[in-house]
């Protein structure tokens, strides 16, 4: 029902390293999968699906590194994708960086996870936390046997009995990403928070941990309406959340993994003003010169101060000798990329800079469409979430009744952020 | 240190080498031999000459040595099975180590090792470890099983592990039932009989329901996946179930979601579609599909194709996301053309403005496929939203403004779908188009725009010149531009005959006699001989009015669609496929359908309007299954070619009558028919119907049928004409009809014994109205199938409504008006009838044989008006106020009704029967 077969595969289509797992298919099938991208490719036709008469190859790309799955079935194909990045995960937490070298260096390990990983095809344990337990790079200097942990076959599979810590802290990180895509005529077409509350849990033993939110249905059913509260429009948890009992009361109660995770994410749909918005005037003369005029507008409180403002501004990849003029923060041409990129290390709120830069075009066009790529913003600001979200309270508990203090950080920054030039 | 050293060694008696040390006393030593041994395996260098040597290692203490061995033998064990033999003492042992984790290896490996004679020894270990005390043994031994069942699935069966598989379902360990749900499953899916080996009970299904929140995150997949499979016995049960898996919905893996989001789509079809739940369902959905978008853009790819599915099914889902479709620059190139095809769908009066102006914005950017799809979409939203269609065409003028060959060449084949949709609107920028003529160099757009120049002849001036530049290439034309040519010449002719007959007969002899293509060919004898013997027909012909064109032209047949969404998140969801259509053999499964939705007729399931040409599946029309097992569906059948059609006997009647209803003016083979109009004429009967085809032998393998429904003193009869056109007999017959508007049903099995070949057999087909009911669009639709010794066909055919109109009917005056003035104006229907024979009381008269009850007759200002009422046999009245002018042959007919959808066909059994 989902993989037959998973291969790594150089950037040029060679077999790094493969595992067979139902044998239904020839392994040298994978010799079809580079022809086949490449075909698809040249007809505009790729998708990360390749049919073949023999099989179906699923594949995802990463480092220049390929992890293709094979199937004659009708696999679970959601199934198969969310694997192979999860696959990536593991291997990422174990070697630091999935690449050819690291594939080489521990190719016993590889092994190793993917018999674990995989069986007969269905995903089994791919916690590498856990899996860090009983499959270690260092193997042959264990004298002792390793054991299962129980946490392999638990109802918590994700968290090992006999942790502990001498100090017990937990540290929750708000993040809010916006995404934005504004048409030319600066017009909002569609804007949207993406949350995430990502912890590192330093907490000895099995703690039961609650997490209270503003969370608007539950301030509703509870009677408290009229505090402020934040509307979640779609809410995904990490595995150890009890769904069923979110589903019930709302309550978010969890026993965590060990270290760093992702608790939950969270989207909003609301129209909050662009935080930093951005006008700009291109004046194209063909043949001659293109100039540029970039206004940047802080949109937010003026006690709040967005960091590390880049404002990533394409320009034809034929422009020459660029000139520039702005009040505020640098300006850099990145002709590798046909773009220049204006950077402020702080912009508070309330304000609006201004950036000019002029071009020389050849004389003689080139023969290519460009398209015309929107203009990209990145940025930071602590201390402020858009959607107004708010940790109310993180309870602990653990039967040897220690106690752990939270530490709540926020912090908003851009998600996918496009505005679209003339 | 890392592996890599294992990689270079590049002493020429390596394999010599390798051996000496495979042999050595040291541990260590012997340790690095088989990693440099799998080091070779993993670049491809044939090592399986050492296998006696690395079986050797096997028996070890050390664990990754012992995994690397079992590696080893998994990758060469087929190519050396008689010494694979030698590993079996060792894999039995070690399926009793005290250690679980080498049980359970053991286990693992030998299901991989496809060797008949290791599977023998496997199944002692296997019943053993299926019962071991530590949960990761079982769980790795229940997925042993489905690779048992893999490679002889006689021996899993002889041998009881279904039985104990069955008992893992009970285990107090989540993991271990996930993944004995997941073998379960398999086995199946690829049992030989295409029945499940193991069916779920509410019990099983309930262990399974409280596993779903313990397991992991892939094991809450397979319980998913197997709920799907299962049928709950009654609304309650399948609403209990939604409510139990509704919060995987917040799960962070989009496989859960997804999973979840199929059983609940199936599930849905279980439930009324107005009850509370059901409606907060449908909200609960969106979100978190729309949530999928965020993920990995090849889970993205698979949740678009997924969610094209679910548009169709469930238009209300989504109808207001419109936005969270829109392209963005870096997405990959097949997540912009799904993200497209889902805006056309979701397009609608409400924000058509915001879907053009993005379409726009598209058009202008660098992918070539990319602006072509949406170019063409610009097309579909003029088709599919009416008031648009004029900013569609002006969009579509300022693209062909721009002078970008392809777009120029996408926009002329859209703009030919729009000037058949509106014919006669747009035709003021046919010059526009005409400038563009000379840079048309694809087939498409060149035979789009000789139609637009053929069609609109009479209005093109030099329409003559432009049509002779084109025949100077013709020889060097694609095929569908020389059958443009050809038609587009002829109607010219036809048009303006004044000064273009050179041109036709220049057109039809290159047609006919220079080429080589046959279709080509007999569309020019065609025109040839219509236009010689007679002109005027030709023109009828030629000139006809053309069929609509459907609004949406790529909606998928409505029990494909339902078929895919019981596949949501896999491949077939992907591919738009059914699993037989690219699983080989017997693993493609069981047919998989919706289940049916328990007595409600107020289904909100949409049903295609239009349904178009499927390549595939054009028989697996309807969610029923005759007998046993659906099988997998036959050969496509081929579409007769319409030119072949004309060749043969019909185009005499083509000539003869009027060629929009071929199949009703061609004579059928049984005296049927005469018999029906007999009756009419001797005795005043309720009106039937002429026989028509329902099922042509090219369709039925052979099998011909011809019917018509008929209603004699109450009793509504299904006549049917079976004819043998195939070389064997055919029997064991059975008939089985879908869900529809009025819950006809059959009243009896159908028998009709052998039929031989060449014969012909009548039934009268006894029909009830108390079966399933679910609106159809069109309203009186029934959809059939047929089995027989041969195969299951469906056809679908439209009741007349009078056979529903009950003995009855007749209301009371007075009841009568005050019903009328009861009902609302806004249900109030009129319709024009034309071509009356004969006075007001014999029109009374022939409707009193119909059902049609007359209550009063008035007069007023020489106008005679009947009032009439009727009844279905569901109940449903319908008050009629009928207008006649003596002298006039057109009459007024005014309708009102509670449920006044059945208006266009009580008109459609007017017109019959006052022409009759």
């Amino acid at each position: 029902m989902s993989s037959s077969a998973i291969y790594i595969l150089d950037v040029k289509g060679k077999v790094l390293i493969s595992r067979n797992y139902r044998g239904d298919i020839d392994l040298g099938v994978i010799e079809k999968f580079m022809p086949l991208l490449m075909e698809k490719e040249e007809e505009g036709l790729l998708t990360p699906i390749l049919q073949t008469s023999e099989c179906t190859f699923a594949y995802i790309k990463t480092n220049n590194l390929y992890l293709v799955s094979t199937t004659k079935k009708n696999a679970n194909i959601a199934l198969v994708f969310v694997f192979l990045h999860k696959v990536v995960q593991v291997m990422t937490e174990y070697f630091k960086e999935l690449e050819e070298e690291s594939i080489r260096d521990n190719f016993v390990v590889i092994y190793e996870l993917l018999d674990e990983l995989l069986d007969f095809g269905y995903p089994q344990t791919t916690d590498s936390k856990i899996l860090q337990e009983y499959i270690t790079q260092e193997g042959h200097k264990l004298e002792i046997q390793p054991r299962i942990p129980m946490a392999v076959t638990n109802a918590v599979s994700w968290r090992s009995e006999g942790i502990k810590y001498r100090k017990n802290e937990v540290f929750l990180d708000v993040i809010e990403s916006v995404n934005l895509l504004a048409n030319a005529n600066g017009n909002v077409l569609r804007s949207e928070i993406v949350g995430a509350i990502k912890m590192r849990v330093y907490l000895s033993g099995m703690p039961e941990l609650r997490l209270g939110l503003n969370d608007k249905v539950l301030f509703e059913s509870t009677g408290r309406g009229k505090s402020k509260s934040v509307e979640l429009e779609d809410v995904k948890f990490h595995q150890c959340v009890r769904l069923s009992r979110f589903e019930n009361d709302r309550t978010i109660s969890f026993i965590p993994p060990d270290g760093e995770f992702e608790l939950m994410s969270y989207r909003l749909n609301t129209h909050v003003k662009p935080l930093i918005w951005i006008e700009s005037v291109i004046e194209r003369h063909a043949h001659s010169r293109v100039e540029y005029m970039i206004k940047a507008k802080s949109q937010f409180k003026r006690r709040s101060t967005a960091n590390n403002v880049e404002i990533v501004i394409p320009v034809p990849g034929d422009a020459d000798s660029p000139k520039f003029k702005t009040t505020v923060g640098s300006v850099k041409y990145a002709p590798e990329q046909s773009a220049i990129t204006w950077t402020i290390k702080s912009f508070p709120g309330g304000k609006e800079y201004l950036m000019r830069a002029h071009f020389g075009l050849p004389s003689v066009e080139c023969e290519d469409n460009e398209g015309k790529p929107p203009i990209q913003v990145r940025f930071e600001i602590p201390y402020f979430t858009t959607s107004g979200i708010q940790v109310r309270y993180l309870k602990i508990i653990e039967k040897s009744g220690y106690q752990a203090l939270p530490w709540v950080r926020y912090i908003t920054q851009n998600g996918d952020y496009q505005l679209r030039t003339n | 240190m890392t592996d890599s050293k294992y990689f270079t060694t590049t002493k020429k008696g390596e394999i010599f080498e390798l051996k000496s040390e495979l042999n050595s006393d040291k541990k260590e030593k012997k340790k690095e031999a088989v990693k440099k041994v799998i080091a070779s395996m993993t670049v491809g260098k044939d090592v399986s000459a050492l296998f006696p040597d690395v079986v050797n290692c096997m028996q070890t203490d050390n664990l990754e040595l012992k995994k690397l061995v079992y590696l080893y033998l998994m990758n060469y064990a087929k190519s050396q099975p008689d010494m694979a033999i030698m590993a079996v003492n060792t894999f039995v042992k070690d399926c009793e180590d005290p250690n679980p984790l080498i049980r359970a290896l053991a286990v693992r490996t030998m299901g991989c090792i496809r060797v008949d004679k290791i599977t023998e020894y496997l199944c002692e270990p296997l019943r053993k470890c299926l019962k071991d005390e530590d949960p990761y043994v079982r769980k790795t031994a229940a997925v042993c099983v489905a690779k048992l069942y893999d490679i002889s699935s006689s021996l899993v069966e002889d041998q009881g592990f279904l039985d104990q598989l069955k008992d893992l379902l009970s285990d107090s360990n989540p993991m271990v039932v996930a993944n004995a749900v997941a073998a379960l499953s398999e086995i199946n899916e690829s049992s030989p009989t295409g029945q499940p080996l193991v069916e779920l009970n509410t019990n099983t299904i309930n262990k399974l329901l409280t596993a779903l929140n313990e397991c992991t995150e892939w094991g809450q997949v397979f319980i998913l996946d197997s709920l799907a499979n299962y049928s709950p016995k009654d609304e309650r049960e399948a609403q209990s179930i939604c409510e139990r898996i509704t919060p995987r919905l917040a799960h962070a893996n989009a496989a859960v979601v997804l999973s979840t989001v199929k059983v609940l789509m199936k599930l849905m079809e279980m439930l009324s579609g107005d009850s509370d739940f059901c409606t907060t369902l449908s909200k609960k959905l969106a979100p978190p599909l729309v949530t999928l978008l965020s993920s990995e853009p090849e889970v993205q790819y698979v949740a678009l194709r997924n969610i094209n599915l679910i548009v169709q099914k469930r238009p209300d889902i989504l109808k207001h996301e419109m936005k969270v479709f829109f392209v963005k620059y870096n997405d990959p190139i097949y997540v912009k053309l799904e993200k497209l095809d889902i805006m056309i769908r979701l397009a609608s009066q409400a924000n058509i403005a915001q879907v053009l102006s993005e379409l726009k914005e598209y058009a202008t950017e660098v992918d070539v496929d990319f602006v072509r799809k949406a170019v063409r979409a610009i097309g579909r939203c003029a088709i599919k939203v009416e008031p648009s269609a004029e900013r569609c065409v002006s969009t579509l003028l300022d693209l062909i403004q721009t002078k970008v060959n392809y777009v120029v060449q996408e926009a002329i084949v859209v703009i030919k779908d729009i000037f058949r949709k509106y014919p006669n609107k747009y035709e003021s920028i046919i010059s526009t188009l005409c400038e563009n003529l000379d840079t048309l160099d694809e087939p498409e757009a060149r035979a789009s725009m000789v139609w637009i120049i053929g069609e609109y002849a009479e209005r093109i001036d030099n329409a003559d010149e432009l049509l002779d530049s084109f025949l100077e290439g013709f020889a060097d034309e694609n095929a569908q531009v020389q059958l443009q040519l050809l038609t587009a010449v002829v109607k010219l002719f036809l048009k303006r005959p004044a000064h273009t007959q050179a041109l036709v007969q220049h057109v039809l002899s290159l047609a006919t006699q220079d080429s080589d293509n046959p279709d080509l060919r007999d569309r020019g004898f065609i025109y040839w001989r219509l236009l010689s013997t007679d002109p005027a027909a030709a023109k009828e012909v030629v000139l006809a009015d053309k069929p609509l064109i459907s609004e949406e032209t790529d909606l998928l047949e409505p029990t494909l669609l339902d078929e895919l969404i019981c596949h949501i998140s896999s491949l077939a969801s992907v591919y738009h496929k059914p699993p037989t259509a690219f699983v080989e053999g017997r693993s493609a499964g069981i047919r998989k359908s919706l289940p049916a939705r328990q007595g409600s007729d107020d289904a909100v399931a949409q049903e295609a309007t239009v349904i178009p040409s499927q390549e595939t599946l054009i028989g697996d029309l309807l969610t029923m299954d005759i007998g046993a097992a659906v099988p997998a569906a036959g050969p496509p059948a081929q579409p007769a070619s319409t030119g072949i059609d004309l060749l043969g006997g019909g185009l005499d009647s083509l000539l003869g009558g009027p060629p929009t209803e071929p199949a009703s003016v061609a004579a059928p083979t049984t005296t049927g028919l005469l018999g029906d109009i007999f009756g009419l004429t001797t005795a005043p009967a309720m009106y039937t119907p002429p026989k028509t085809c329902w099922l042509p032998a090219e369709k039925g393998k052979g099998l011909e049928i011809w019917g018509t429904f008929s209603r004699r003193s109450g009793q509504i009869t299904m006549d049917l004409t079976f004819t043998n056109k195939a070389m064997q007999a055919m029997n064991n017959f059975a008939i089985q009809f879908n869900k529809n508007s009025f819950g006809v049903a059959p009243g009896a099995s159908l028998n009709l014994g052998v039929l031989q070949p060449g014969q012909s057999i009548e039934n009268n087909l006894p029909l009830t109205t108390n079966g399933p009911v679910q609106r159809m669009e069109p309203l009186m639709t029934l959809q059939v199938a047929i089995k027989n010794n041969v195969d299951i066909f469906y056809y679908a055919c439209q009741i007349p409504i009078q056979v529903l109109f009950c003995e009855d009917g007749q209301l009371d005056k007075r009841v009568f008006l005050t019903t009328w003035k009861d009902i609302p104006a806004a249900n109030e229907v009129q319709y024009t009838i034309h071509n009356i024979k004969g006075n007001a009381d014999a029109v009374a008269s022939k409707m009193t044989h119909n059902n049609i009850f007359t209550i009063a007759k008035r007069n007023v200002e020489g106008q005679d008006m009947l009032y009439q009422s009727l009844k279905l046999t569901n109940n449903i009245w319908v008050l009629l106020e009928l207008k006649l002018q003596p002298g006039v042959t057109n009459a007024t007919l005014s309708l009102k009704s509670r449920s006044v959808e059945v208006a266009a066909s009580v008109f459609q059994a007017y017109e019959s029967i006052l022409n009759n």
